[in-house]
């Protein structure tokens, strides 16, 4: 036993909410990349002891819903080198590869400004199938972090066809298989229905969940329905993540709802419902409110929705979503560069520039709306930060985010500079909760690795991965998130104040549920019919995942 | 190296390899079957004049798999003598790529980032003025099924795929049976612009002969159309060499078409106006979705320069023209793209990867490049390789290995080696190059 090599994070104050742990000083044991009891015989010595004195201990951060791999993450970057010309680079090391920023980063960039951050683990929220081989190129160059990815099924012919003729095995089974094929980890609906009209006529779309599909005749409500049933059904980790029809739109908030109440019942993720939760009507500026309160309401009282916020943060981005109408929208909006690319029988793409700016009423409330949702849902494990990195801001704004849920009156001074409108229209000025380190700890680790069904992610109990962030406490939260003292990823020292010591590359969260393989006919058959690649040709095999992990279906 | 194990079934003497993929051009079809005798292809199933030529013609030759000043050496001669060029220049360049998989794409760009060098790729010599435009303005574009699947109104302007893609029309843009085209060529009109009728233009329903150099002008007039401007129509002839009412036909059919797609060649880009062109195609296209559903897309050439296109970007931000001197990528299309930088006698060392350069660069850069050491990587003897200083003959990519290729519209696609070849892959070289590199200059990533 002596002979194991222990590493010993000592008296550092933890922070482990899955484990109920709050602000409590003790040691964490790891080995062979996981955290382990302390070992029972007191002469045994660590190879390695990480003085914690004083300082903060979170497990690693994990990012639920990003956008920083696949073929429009890659798109946004080749468009847009003026955004790149401007901004911070990242110069090669000894150790280190180059890159560059802007609002979407290259891919070594992304991996170590995401450890640098504190964060071990971040999900790729949009991948079109057809993709998926090219999202496991970029992750294997995407260092320092696990990952995964969500694929795109809402608009997929094969499942609104098997809803259409009443063939809920055929969906079930496909949902299986095409996770299983491309090396997913969950299925994602992103205006469902809504893209494929977008794809077959002018400026098409679906304005609410009851209004038929050409063609396939099947609504959205049926295809969220039916997909959030299977999913829940298959047992996945995290059934579903939904980014809801009418995504920006005045009065959106009723789609939203509806949304929620069609999850009948079953496990959902609604992403990003900041951009979801608007009142008003008719594209009309000066009736846009904000309907948190009302949506938070039901959520608080509805057990089975988690969300993530999609906080706005004033600045210039890139817009980049799965939903091809939403991308035609805002490039109307801006005029700026526009993307579009409609993927066959799966999906549809929209990127361009936009900023958010704190003077426009529409922007401040966007701003104001997420920073209420985090306020409004009671439960810290039932709401998750992100940014929806970049359409929000960039994920390096996480610690801002952090300072303005932890100090109201920095938060009321940032609103004082807003529109003054922004005041009328929602609620933010009266609301003066102020999260705790703890709560911080749910939203963005704990909570996110519940919610997606991370056994070994998000905690620090015996058998977690060694995944673990170390803070030096600041009384400005921004400054002590922005900048760790030590990030340790599989129980190794990947980053020391900010400098990359040693990036591993990290491991690919995929899902390989049980389905019926009876299907497997039906789908080659339609398959060949429309795909213009071979059926064989289609699954990602084994080794395009450099290291991959199967989590486990649920018991 | 994500090389997907060979697929096949062995009949005694005979090897199918169903499923491969043809690398000759940016179709990259992957259904074609090879009959493997002997270490030959005997015969390539559904594979087009081109890809035949591809397929059966690959013979293993038993040339060294290294030279070193155009005599033998073994390959780890060749790999230091390669580390130690690209180690000891100021200002080197990497360049080519587009017939490399992916796998190999990437150690490259790996190398360019540790010595400070150029990584450029030879999308900067055809659809270079392509990415350029879409910088300007952006794309509205889609995978070729969904032309297969909707497209009815089918325009080529400037390219010319019955010789560069054959089976660009049977089975992506105008006979397939579709979803939403159920008839197929039936429900499809076939429109081509060119500057002479190409043998493409047989398979056309309207050919528009544009006058040479006139591109940009015959663009405009459509986006004025477009918009319901009224032209001059004696200016509009002069200006383009077509009756204005030829174009308010076509703008008709465009505004009536349910899924208009415009597929565009170097006719577009390397011709006057270059990116002003394409921009103006691309604008074009992004006008006529305020009318109907339109796309465009451009029929890329080589088999994997769009996975050139992709490496390159997600790697450094940027897709081709990417200087690494400073230690971390800049991008500047005429000043950090190759031709330019032998051309101005800047670069001093050099690695060619699958490409031609001392064939088809400019006679200024290709003197320079005679003049300074450089590294070669083919699966022929070329002029590039002879006047080499350290040339590797290496194995074919879709032939003898795997890995990734990116079809013209960035669907990734596997490759199904057919058999091995005594030389290693681009990938191998490449990689143990890299080690020595990295050697050398201390680094452990």
């Amino acid at each position: 036993m002596t002979t194991r090599e222990y590493t010993r994070i000592s008296q550092g104050t933890v922070y482990d909410p899955a484990n109920g742990i709050d602000g409590e000083v003790r040691d964490l044991w790891i080995l062979d990349g996981r955290i382990v009891e302390a070992p029972a015989d007191p002469s045994i010595r660590p190879v390695r002891d990480i003085d914690a004195a004083g300082l903060v201990v979170m497990p690693g951060g994990v990012d639920m819903h990003c956008h920083i791999a696949g073929p429009k993450v890659n798109v946004a970057r080749k468009m847009r080198p003026e955004d790149k010309r401007r901004s911070e680079v990242l110069h090669r090391t000894s150790n280190t590869h180059s890159g560059t920023m802007g609002a979407v980063p290259s891919t070594f960039a992304t991996g170590y400004k995401y450890a640098g951050l504190g964060y071990t683990t971040a999900f790729d929220a949009a991948v079109p199938p057809l993709g998926a081989r090219h999202a496991h190129e970029e992750f294997e160059d995407t260092p320092c972090i696990d990952k995964g990815f969500y694929v795109l099924m809402g608009n997929n012919h094969f499942v609104m066809q098997s809803i259409q003729n009443n063939e809920y095995e055929k969906l079930k089974g496909f949902m299986g298989w095409l996770l299983a094929a491309t090396k997913a980890y969950a299925p994602k609906l992103v205006n469902p229905g809504g893209v494929e009209v977008w794809k077959s006529r002018q400026g098409g779309n679906v304005s609410g969940l009851d209004e038929l599909v050409e063609h396939f005749n099947v609504t959205p409500r049926q295809i969220i329905s039916n997909v959030t049933k299977a999913a829940n059904e298959l047992r996945l980790p995290h059934p579903v993540h939904i980014h809801c029809n009418n995504l920006g739109m005045p009065g959106n908030w009723e789609t939203t709802m509806q949304t929620m109440q069609a999850l009948e019942g079953h496990r959902g993720h609604i992403t990003h419902i900041q951009f979801h939760s608007y009142g008003g009507g008719d594209a009309d500026e000066t009736t846009f409110n904000s309907k948190t309160v009302q949506l938070a309401d039901y959520v608080n009282s509805h057990p089975n929705v988690t969300v993530d916020v999609g906080q706005v943060l004033f600045g210039e981005t890139t817009s980049m979503t799965g939903d091809g109408p939403l991308g035609y929208f805002l490039s109307n909006v801006y005029g700026g560069k526009w993307f579009s690319s409609d993927t066959e029988m799966e999906s549809g793409c929209g990127i361009t520039p936009i900023k958010y700016k704190n003077k426009s009423l529409v922007h401040a409330l966007q701003w104001a709306i997420g920073l209420e949702w985090y306020l409004l849902v009671n439960d810290p494990w039932r709401v998750v930060m992100s940014t929806d990195h970049p359409n929000g801001g960039s994920f390096l704004a996480y610690p801002q985010i952090i300072r303005l849920l932890m100090d109201r009156t920095w938060r009321q001074d940032v609103l004082n500079t807003c529109h003054p409108l922004v005041r009328e229209r929602g609620v933010l000025k009266d609301l003066d909760r102020q999260y705790t380190l703890n709560d911080i700890a749910i939203i963005t680790r704990a909570g996110p690795a519940r919610i997606l069904g991370l056994p070994n992610k998000g905690h620090l109990g015996p058998g977690a991965d060694a995944d673990i962030t170390i803070y030096t406490p600041n009384e400005n939260y921004e400054t002590m998130f922005e900048l760790p003292r030590m990030v340790i990823k599989s129980g190794r020292i990947i980053v020391e104040q900010g400098e990359i010591r040693d990036p591993l590359i990290g491991k690919t969260l995929n899902v390989q549920p049980d389905y019926d393989r009876e299907v497997e006919p039906h789908i080659q058959e339609w398959f060949e019919k429309y795909y213009s690649i071979r059926w064989r040709n289609y699954p990602v095999d084994e080794s395009y995942l450099h290291e991959s992990e199967v989590v486990p279906t649920k018991e | 190296m994500s090389a997907p194990a060979v697929q096949s079934e062995v009949i005694p003497e005979l090897k199918i390899v169903q499923d491969a993929t043809c690398t000759f051009c940016g179709c990259v079809c992957d259904d074609i079957d090879l009959s493997v005798k002997d270490n030959h292809i005997v015969e390539a199933k559904r594979a087009c004049v081109l890809g035949k030529a591809w397929f059966l013609n690959h013979t293993l030759d038993d040339r060294p798999s290294c030279l070193i000043d155009g005599r033998p050496a073994s390959l780890e001669e060749g790999y230091d003598r390669a580390a130690r060029i690209l180690t000891n220049g100021k200002y080197p360049v990497i360049y080519g790529l587009s017939d490399s998989p992916c796998e190999a794409q990437r150690v490259a760009v790996s190398i360019a980032d540790w010595i400070g060098g150029i990584i450029d790729t030879t999308t900067s010599v055809c659809h270079g003025p392509s990415g350029m435009a879409f910088q300007g303005v952006g794309e509205v574009t889609c995978s070729l099924g969904e032309v297969a699947n909707r497209g009815d109104l089918i325009i080529f302007w400037g390219s010319n795929p019955a010789e560069s893609h054959p089976r660009h029309f049977t089975r992506y843009s105008l006979m397939p049976k579709g979803m939403f085209v159920p008839n197929g060529r039936k429900d499809r009109t076939c429109v081509i612009i060119d500057v002479r009728k190409t043998k493409s233009a047989k398979a056309a329903d309207i050919f528009i002969p544009i006058k040479p150099r006139a591109d940009f002008e015959a663009l405009w007039t459509l986006r004025a159309l477009a918009r319901g401007i009224e032209l001059d129509a004696q200016q509009v002839l002069s200006d383009t060499g077509v009756e204005l009412s030829v174009w308010q036909d076509l703008m008709a059919r465009m505004k009536a078409a349910k899924f208009g797609v415009f597929f565009f060649g170097m006719g577009l880009t390397m011709t006057r106006g270059k990116h002003a062109n394409t921009e103006a195609l691309l604008a074009l296209t992004r006008d006529m979705n305020a009318h109907t559903r339109f796309v465009s897309k451009p029929n890329r050439g080589h088999g994997n320069v769009t996975g050139a296109d992709n490496v390159v970007s997600w790697r450094t931000g940027y897709p081709f023209g990417v200087n690494h001197a400073r230690g971390y990528p800049r991008f500047n299309p005429g000043e950090y793209t190759t031709t330019d930088t032998l051309a101005r006698r800047e670069a001093d060392c050099a690695m060619m990867i699958a490409c031609d350069p001392m064939a088809n660069f400019s006679q200024s850069a290709r003197e320079h490049l005679a003049s300074i050491p450089y590294i070669a990587l083919d699966t022929k003897d070329t002029p590039t390789t002879r006047a080499a200083a350290v040339a590797f003959n290496v194995a074919t990519y879709g032939i003898n290995t795997g890995g990734t290729v990116y079809r013209m519209d960035d669907v990734p696609i596997p490759l199904r080696p057919a058999f091995d070849s005594p030389h290693p892959g681009d990938f191998e070289v490449l990689t143990a190059i890299e080690d020595r590199v990295k050697k050398i200059l201390g680094i452990n990533a």
